[in-house]
């Protein structure tokens, strides 16, 4: 059974006097692969980030389980915890190993015991791939392999829902395909996400649910057949047409 | 040559009899420097937190005003401990305190040379520390946010590591200018190095050997401390190789590992 567990109801964002995004509206379900497609600039990361309130919304509600996330107990770090992260730029700490990465939020944040944490980043740093390489700093590894750990620090905090803002867009080509792997793993098993990127094979093949969006507004959603094999708006054609060839 | 064997002989002279007020004083110099320094960081540090706060438009009137007014005295604090000299904050404080309040709450000369040293350092500090943070990327902020740190533990476990790191060589600078410049201490009566000189020059009329001493003894400490400063940079970058951890050996000639224990490579070709 599929609930609601994220509702974005018009939400606008302001850069200045610069309208980033318009009225935004929609959902997401337990289960749901949501893949947020659209040009360089049409506020596809605005987006995300607004939902995790690394930005902060102009207007507009965000609901989370129930209630507006204004109102959770904790704020905005609470909210935080059930809605994990994954960078374009990795994020992973710098003065920290793979290990310590994946561990400290569990420690500091959730307040799990050193053993707990451990077993729990050791089991999603096996599920990525990158458990030989615990002992690591980000800087020794490569952009795909920090990616990875990225991934499994999000995932070690046992997130109900996972943010993904361009996962693949800074690695070269050849690291692409490991990345894209794990999420599509990932999403075998039934984690929930929210993809903004760039691989439309990813959008099409993984996500059950196609948002694109154009000039800060969403122009069009629906399942993979519905946008990639009927697009409504001559905008999603175009759009769609240059990934064609 | 006669004047070099003559000052030789002085600097010997001079420290046969003396050399245990110049090691008291030495001591009592680094000890004053290294401590405030560690003092005056602490301060920095403290600063740096409160300081990058942040605040937005949508939170209540209250913490704005908290913050602002935080920031404000932290301004004033690094503008003003910066933009005087330390020999008049010493007399400030040390002579300022008795005027109003009489001899009673005179503070102790130690007390106060401690205290007046470590608030000069901390004001420095607090800029380098807030320069320091500047040159984090903000994508470690956002990291640590995004799995749900509030600003303190943000900056504590993931910011101010790296900015210890990145400002070593101005905390290098601010210990090594500290040695120098406790001599002012002189002024509320502090023993230090400098103040051995100039009681033993008055005692035995002999200028410029005591100097040759005192230049030579200042040089070796600062040297001392920027070779340590230097090791401990080294440290907190950690080692340039990392271990494989895993027990599968062909993962060992993947090329992605640079170092392995000479006696594990054999054990793997046996």
């Amino acid at each position: 059974m599929s609930e609601t567990i994220l509702e974005i109801n018009h939400l606008s964002k302001f850069f200045g006097k610069h309208e980033v995004l318009t009225d935004i509206d929609f959902s997401v379900d337990t289960g749901d692969v949501t893949s947020i497609i659209g040009a360089s600039g049409s506020g596809k990361s605005t987006l995300l980030r607004c939902i995790n309130l690394l930005e902060t919304p102009t207007s507009g509600e965000i609901i989370y389980r129930g209630p507006n996330i204004k109102k959770i107990k904790g704020g905005a770090p609470a909210y935080r915890t059930k809605v994990g992260m994954v960078f374009q730029s990795f994020n992973l700490f710098n003065n920290m190993t793979v290990l310590k990465n994946c561990m400290v939020g569990q420690t500091k944040v959730l307040h799990r015991s050193k053993e707990e944490a451990k077993k729990e980043a050791m089991k999603y740093l096996e599920k990525v791939g990158m458990a030989p390489y615990i002992n690591a700093k980000p800087r020794q590894l490569s952009g795909g392999q920090k990616q990875r750990v990225a991934i499994a620090r999000a995932l070690a905090m046992n997130p109900d829902i996972l943010l993904f803002d361009e996962p693949t867009s800074a690695l070269d080509p050849e690291m692409v395909g490991e990345v894209l792997n794990v999420m599509r793993t990932l999403a075998k098993e039934g984690t929930t996400m929210l993809v903004v990127t760039h691989e439309m094979a990813f959008a099409r093949d993984v996500s059950n649910k196609v948002v694109y969006m154009n000039g800060g507004v969403i122009l069009e959603q629906g399942t993979p057949e519905e946008v990639f094999g009927n697009p409504q708006h001559k905008e999603t054609v175009d759009f769609l047409a240059r990934f064609r060839n | 040559m006669d004047r070099i064997s003559q000052l030789l002989n002085d600097v010997s002279a001079t420290l046969s009899s003396s050399y245990m007020q110049y090691l008291v004083g030495a001591g009592k110099t680094i000890l004053l420097a290294v401590i405030a320094t560690a003092v005056g960081c602490i301060i920095g540090l403290a600063c740096g937190i409160l300081q990058t706060i942040p605040s937005e438009k949508d939170d209540n009137p209250v913490k704005r005003a908290v913050l602002f007014v935080i920031r404000a005295i932290i301004r004033i604090y690094v503008e003003v401990f910066r933009g005087t000299p330390m020999i008049l904050q010493a007399v400030f404080i040390y002579f300022g305190i008795p005027y109003f309040f009489g001899n009673g709450a005179r503070l102790d000369i130690t007390f106060a040379a401690y205290l007046v040293v470590s608030i000069n350092t901390g004001a420095y500090m607090a800029e380098t520390v807030r320069g320091g943070i500047l040159s984090i990327d903000p994508g470690q902020t956002e990291g640590a946010k995004a799995i749900g740190m509030n600003h303190f533990k943000t900056m504590t476990s993931v910011i101010l590591p790296q900015t210890i790191r990145n400002i070593i060589p101005q905390i290098g600078n601010n210990l090594i200018i500290n040695i120098k410049d406790t001599s002012v201490m002189f002024i509320i009566g502090y023993t230090e190095l400098f103040a051995v000189h100039k009681a033993i020059v008055g005692a035995k009329f002999i200028y410029f050997p005591s100097a040759v001493i005192e230049m030579a003894m200042y040089l070796c400490m600062t040297v001392i401390c920027s070779v340590l400063l230097r090791f401990w940079e080294k440290k907190l970058d950690g080692p340039q190789n990392f271990d494989i951890a895993t027990t599968d050996t062909l993962a060992l000639t993947s090329g992605m590992n640079t170092y392995i224990k000479k006696n594990k490579r054999e054990d793997i070709h046996r």
